[in-house]
């Protein structure tokens, strides 16, 4: 690994997103809509303030893992991959280099949305706010992991996108938001402590009702997935192919 | 054996070791063997032409020498080195048929990244992109650039740094005379300074423009010679009329060996 190198491929990626403001424009509003809207659904009450940050939880996680996922693909089928890796890229440059580079816009994006969340729609959080954005930065690299480990699985756009009702949603079905987990069968209970979205959303969920909340645990596992799934991108990065 | 390896590939001034030096080389794509018992060698500061027709095996030769190709068997060791190991990675130069740039950066922010990426000097990415003849378009988006133009951005990253070896697949496609004659004329530039070239083309006139060609077909080595012994040997008028020829003799052969 050469810090150069990962500091260039960081700058590159944000470069290119800058390219699109469309998606910049997507990645940073939409979920600030998605809130108001769960606002109006709840017309402000009490269910608002219980789900509301556990989406803050589940948007980084989402956008991340989608643009994530679709730019390696890119880069593995339009041969910028290759060529990286016959240059001195190592691996990790590559890797971290976008998860730095989505880390920061998930940090916008988590900046913006709970800022509406709390000032504009007034959601009640017993924590910090800022507690709430870090745990929203750490789901977003979580979702940057995943997509660069899930690329390596796909050979279309079309596929990638495929992952995201696989992968996702049963995690999102399982993590807490509909029926508490403890609440779950028993076999469901089982499978969603082994998912990372669920220990996302059981930080945030403590961050909601704890003035002084207790999140190391929770954000360790979510580290601990993210740094496996690198591992296992890492792996899915060959420098000679078939 | 068809593959053999003419006498003047022994480097007659012993300065070092070949800048490519392949034996018993084998590649296997799916069901196909593309390459099989393969030998070359190349010496440095030397331009080769590597020629013949689609599905030859040059492209899978030319991964193999940048060692981005799965082998199955065989050496192929580059300045020394084996292929596309990590002291290679900043002085073997690669330009793959299809571009392989962003097209959704600018041609500078391309190049600025690949510069970096290399540790080159900055200084270098103007130079690439007057090279290419791009400097009008340096701030444009590559995504929006024609065809050739394209090509071009990725050709220029071959261009940064000061690559010792460049392997190159077909990087005057799409271009026009004009400018494929300035590139061919860049390439004896880079190889008189002392790099060497291994360039692909499927255009045989640009043959012309190689001190030494080699004929690929069906990952057999069909010739490898100067352009002037290659005319001798098939009393052939042009580099076209010569592999023509030598294509033509090799099918009846195995014709006659079916």
């Amino acid at each position: 690994m050469t810090p150069r190198i990962t500091l260039a491929t960081a700058t590159r990626v944000v470069q290119q997103l800058r390219h699109d403001p469309r998606t910049i424009a997507l990645m940073l509003v939409v979920p600030s809509l998605l809130m108001a809207l769960l606002w109006w659904v709840y017309d402000g009450g009490p269910l608002f303030d219980q789900i509301g940050p556990a989406l803050l939880a589940i948007f980084p996680f989402l956008v991340m893992f989608l643009v994530t996922s679709i730019a390696t693909l890119r880069e593995r089928t339009s041969g910028t991959l290759e060529r990286l890796l016959s240059m001195p890229t190592g691996k990790l440059d590559f890797l971290l280099g976008y998860a730095l580079a989505f880390g920061v816009v998930a940090l916008v994006q988590a900046l913006i949305t709970s800022t509406v969340a709390v000032a504009l729609l007034d959601m009640q959080a017993a924590g910090p706010t800022w507690v709430l954005i870090a745990v929203a930065v750490f789901d977003a690299l979580l979702g940057v992991a995943l997509g660069l480990f899930v690329s390596a699985f796909a050979s279309t756009e079309f596929q990638v996108v495929q992952f995201m009702p696989a992968l996702i949603l049963p995690q999102f079905l399982l993590c807490g938001l509909l029926v508490p987990r403890d609440q779950l069968p028993d076999v469901l209970e089982a499978i969603s402590n082994v998912l990372p979205l669920s220990y996302a959303v059981d930080a945030m969920t403590e961050v909601r009702a704890n003035a002084d909340p207790a999140v190391w645990a929770e954000i360790s596992v979510v580290l601990a997935f993210s740094v496996a799934l690198l591992a296992l991108g890492a792996a899915t990065l060959r420098r000679r192919t078939p | 054996m068809m593959n053999y390896v003419p006498e003047h590939t022994v480097d007659p001034t012993g300065h070092g070791v070949p800048a490519i030096r392949i034996r018993g080389l084998r590649v296997v794509r799916g069901p196909l063997t593309v390459l099989d018992d393969f030998d070359l060698d190349i010496r440095r500061g030397t331009l080769t032409g590597l020629l013949g027709p689609s599905g030859s095996g040059k492209s899978t030769l030319m991964r193999a020498i940048v060692g981005v190709q799965q082998v199955a068997g065989g050496t192929v060791e580059v300045l020394g080195e084996p292929a596309g190991s990590k002291p290679l990675r900043d002085r073997v130069a690669y330009v793959t048929q299809a571009p392989s740039v962003y097209a959704d950066l600018t041609v500078r922010q391309n190049l600025r990244y690949y510069a970096r990426v290399l540790g080159a000097p900055l200084s270098d990415v103007d130079r690439a992109i007057e090279q290419v003849e791009l400097a009008t378009h340096a701030d444009h988006l590559v995504g929006r650039l024609s065809g050739g133009q394209h090509s071009r951005v990725s050709l220029a990253t071959a261009l940064l740094g000061e690559p010792e070896v460049l392997v190159l697949d077909e990087p005057t496609v799409g271009l026009d005379p004009v400018l494929r004659v300035q590139l061919w004329e860049l390439f004896n530039r880079l190889a008189a300074d002392g790099a060497t070239l291994l360039v692909s083309s499927h255009v045989m006139d640009e043959a012309e423009r190689c001190e030494r060609l080699i004929l690929l077909r069906e990952g057999m080595l069909l010739a490898d010679d100067t352009l002037a012994g290659l005319l001798a040997r098939t009393g052939a008028a042009d580099a076209e009329g010569a592999f023509l020829e030598l294509i033509e003799k090799a099918e009846k052969k195995e014709a006659g060996d079916r």
